[in-house]
């Protein structure tokens, strides 16, 4: 079988082959149409800027009370922005209450980059299309040298028992992962949010591996747990956002209270929300490292 | 308010649940998974239609608790529901032919990976089609083209990562200058809301003020859209990045992705901007001059390429030029056939693409040459594979020759514009021709002639061709213990209603272009 998938595999490396550019032209005119697009290149981006530039002045002036954005829909945010969703914190209320489905998608481009980057570093056993050959002609395409590609699971590139560095990890880790749940559960009432907090907790564990290595690390923080924390939160954001959608659209009661504003159980779905996006970006961060370092998580 | 109003949101929430359960399951469930809400989101779109368009109204749906300019919202028409449709068994059918021949090119455990790819990026064409706002259409061009690069880059051969690279670094400028755009309009207007910014434009064209901001604007959108939709200059990128991903990918890219930004075009277009504004701003004129050269240019390219699919890349171009030639004459008619356009083109290319498959192993483009005499031995494929380049070429009773049809239709009545454009289909019709029926050709020549043709070769030439028929044969029987999956049912049955729905599009024409003036006309 796996033979008779190399040679399945040859006429893909075949086609890469040859499909440089154009190929028509004698070496020397391409040369010289390298040469003039470059100029045409620099030309039109000169252009683009002046005529951006030009637009750019004639808009209306920054911070004007009679300029159009400074409408119904921004009063509506900051009036009434804390009674509709009892955060204290505008943004977050904005970013998760009332424009909730954009917020919504954005999260989504963080889970398609995430799948993007593992389905190009993580590093799986031998079947499919990732034959011997194919997996050669990747190597080749990166320049990357057989032995590093065999030994990505170790230390390396890095310093081993460094005891500056566990040293001073120790100290540090507790303090970072305590302030990245404060910033993620305070989200609705101070500046921060899942984002933010999610990318403190994320350095923290980025921190703790780099100290303590893979051993230490996997006690807490392996594959399945990234997989059914990502799993859980991504569910939980999408049932809620479900939830509240449609209760919205169908004007039915939500049915969720709002709490007193300034509480760490208030402002409804907001909370649970940032926990969610905080769990999320966390795991995405460790993860990224994980992926870079070993190929696997 | 009805329960059927829900629908929208459902297919494009569906989608995204999907996503995310794919990623903890095993390759075969993902699959099926995908399959059995991919068929829920296309039965309710089917829905929708039915009901849009016995209405004939359109409705709008808070995503929230929130009135409009406040929170989100999306939007419900007969048009829309129909776009959806269209995607939504696009991608069924394309999942359902390749999913056996998708197991060769991607690695088991990244199969479920790839299924995510596939959800989030159905879910976010439907958002693309549904929103009714600009910020919105946003956020989910660009989960559109973070997937797309993913399914290009799946296969994780060295060249395919560089074309996903090229792809995306492609792309971001495209949804860069969407974004600046989006901002500028914002800051002229106030809103993203698309009804609202439409009656600030009407505004600000009555009072004159902002005239150019306001072109600059059009140029920044229509330029990034058409980057990615992949019109005329901006084509680049194409050929690479369908003729390298594996048959899922290639078939999804090129019948429903830039399918998609085209139909944002059009939304902002004749919903947001109005048509008043485009008119005044000219650009139709340059949609309409860029959308003849590139059916003239795709086609040439397209005669000179020498590997297969990525032949069939290449005469995409041209389609997407026949499209924008449609939206830039900006009649009603025209905007019609521009739309049918999309429906027959995507229909076609995707049955191109899958039903090539098998002669081309996969993703593995050949050389047009090799194809001579394969249709005897892939029968069906190379059936299915035919129709769908005489209904491209434009044939009587297929999608194609309807769509050719209604274009020149509303050509005619236009001053010079009716020449050049009735012209560039004539020229770019019989191009077509000369380069599809080339490879039908090729694949119907009887093999005792190739043979023949071999034997009489004089001596030189003699071993090579010997040589080469020897590595073809042996590659043949290869190819029937390499790919045994290519012949199971559900592969034939996704080709043949690809087909069949071709010859829908041919035969029934009627109802669907009722449908989609219907929608065009509550559009606004």
């Amino acid at each position: 079988m796996k033979s008779q998938k190399m040679k399945k595999g040859k006429p893909g490396i075949r086609n890469t082959v040859s499909q440089n550019a154009t190929g028509i032209l004698p070496g020397k005119l391409e040369g010289r149409l390298q040469s003039v697009y470059r100029i045409v290149a620099a030309v039109m981006i000169v252009l683009m800027f002046v005529l951006l530039a030009t637009a750019m002045l004639g808009m209306p002036e920054i911070g004007d009370k009679n300029n159009p954005d400074n409408n119904e829909v921004a009063r509506r945010y900051i009036e009434n922005g804390l009674d509709e969703t009892g955060a204290v914190n505008i943004v977050s209320g904005m970013i998760l209450d009332y424009r909730a489905f954009d917020t919504f998608g954005e999260s989504c481009v963080l889970f398609v980059a995430t799948i993007c980057v593992t389905i190009m570093l993580r590093i799986d056993g031998r079947g499919g299309a990732g034959d011997d050959e194919e997996t050669e002609s990747s190597k080749k395409a990166f320049g990357i040298r057989e032995s590093a590609f065999a030994k990505l699971d170790n230390r390396n590139y890095e310093p081993e028992n460094d005891t500056i560095l566990r040293k001073s990890a120790l100290i540090v880790f507790p303090i970072i992962m305590v302030f990245g749940v404060y910033v993620i559960l305070n989200g609705h009432i101070s500046p921060g949010g899942g984002f933010s907090g999610g990318a403190i907790l994320g350095a923290g564990f980025v921190l703790f591996l780099s100290a303590f290595g893979f051993n230490k690390t996997e006690r807490f923080m392996n594959a399945n747990t990234v997989r059914i924390i990502t799993l859980v939160a991504l569910l939980v954001y999408c049932l809620s956002k479900c939830y509240s959608f449609f209760t919205g659209a169908n004007h039915l009661e939500s049915g969720i209270p709002l709490g007193t504003p300034g509480a760490i159980l208030s402002s409804g779905l907001i909370l649970v929300l940032n926990i969610c996006v905080g769990m999320v970006v966390a795991c995405t961060m460790y993860s990224f490292y994980a992926l870079v370092r070993r190929g696997r998580i | 308010m009805e329960f059927i109003r829900n629908f929208p949101f459902f297919s494009i929430m569906l989608c995204m649940f999907c996503a995310i359960i794919c990623s903890v399951l095993r390759r075969k469930a993902a699959q099926y998974f995908t399959l059995a809400v991919l068929f829920t989101v296309m039965i309710l779109s089917g829905a929708l239609l039915y009901n849009t368009y016995n209405d004939g109204g359109s409705f709008v749906y808070y995503m929230g608790h929130f009135p409009a300019p406040w929170g989100n919202e999306i939007r419900g028409g007969c048009l829309e529901a129909i776009f959806a449709l269209f995607i939504s068994t696009v991608a069924f059918l394309s999942v359902l032919a390749g999913g056996k021949a998708i197991e060769y090119d991607i690695e088991d455990k990244k199969e479920n990976l790839f299924f995510i790819l596939v959800c989030l990026m159905t879910s976010s064409l439907l958002a693309m089609c549904y929103t009714n706002d600009l910020f919105t259409g946003y956020v989910f061009i660009e989960i559109n083209t973070i997937a797309g690069c993913g399914l290009i880059m799946v296969r994780q051969l060295g060249k395919s990562i560089v074309t996903a690279v090229r792809y995306m670094v492609i792309s971001m400028l495209g949804s860069g200058l969407f974004l600046i755009g989006v901002t500028l309009l914002y800051t002229l207007t106030g809103h993203l809301l698309m009804s609202n910014i439409q009656e600030s434009v009407k505004e600000l064209i009555s009072t004159g003020d902002y005239g150019m901001q306001l072109t600059i604007v059009i140029g920044l959108m229509t330029v990034g859209l058409a980057i990615k939709a992949g019109l005329f200059p901006f084509h680049l990128w194409i050929p690479d990045a369908y003729g390298q991903s594996n048959v899922i990918s290639s078939s999804l890219l090129s019948s429903t992705v830039s399918k998609g930004y085209i139909f944002l075009l059009i939304k902002i277009y004749f919903r947001t901007l109005g048509l008043e504004a485009i008119e005044k701003s000219g650009v139709l004129n340059v949609c309409f001059a860029l959308g003849i050269v590139a059916m003239i240019m795709g086609s040439v390219l397209a005669l000179n390429e020498k590997s297969f699919r990525r032949m069939i890349a290449f005469s995409s171009i041209a389609q997407i030029g026949y499209i924008f030639m449609g939206i830039g004459i900006g009649t009603k008619e025209a905007v019609t056939a521009a739309i049918f356009h999309i429906f027959a083109h995507g229909l076609t290319k995707s049955l191109l693409f899958i039903s090539s498959s098998e002669f081309t192993e996969g993703s593995h483009s050949k050389s047009i040459d090799d194809l001579k005499s394969l249709g005897y031995k892939y029968r069906y494929s190379a059936l299915c594979y035919s129709i769908g380049a005489f209904s491209i070429v434009g044939f009587p009773l297929l999608g194609g020759f309807i769509s050719k049809l209604l274009l020149g239709g509303a050509a005619i009545g236009h001053g010079p514009m009716q020449w050049i454009a009735l012209l560039a289909l004539a020229v770019s019709t019989i191009l077509n021709a000369v380069y599809f029926l080339r490879t039908v050709v090729y694949l119907f020549i009887p093999k005792e002639h190739l043979e023949d043709s071999n034997k009489s070769a004089t001596l030189g030439d003699h071993d090579r061709d010997a040589e080469h028929v020897e590595n073809n044969e042996t590659e043949k029987s290869e190819k029937l213990l390499l790919l045994p999956g290519m012949h199971c049912p559900r592969y034939v049955i996704g080709i043949t209603a690809l087909v069949l729905l071709n010859f829908l599009l041919g035969l029934c024409s009627g109802p669907i272009i009722d449908i989609i003036e219907q929608g065009l006309e509550v559009f606004e």
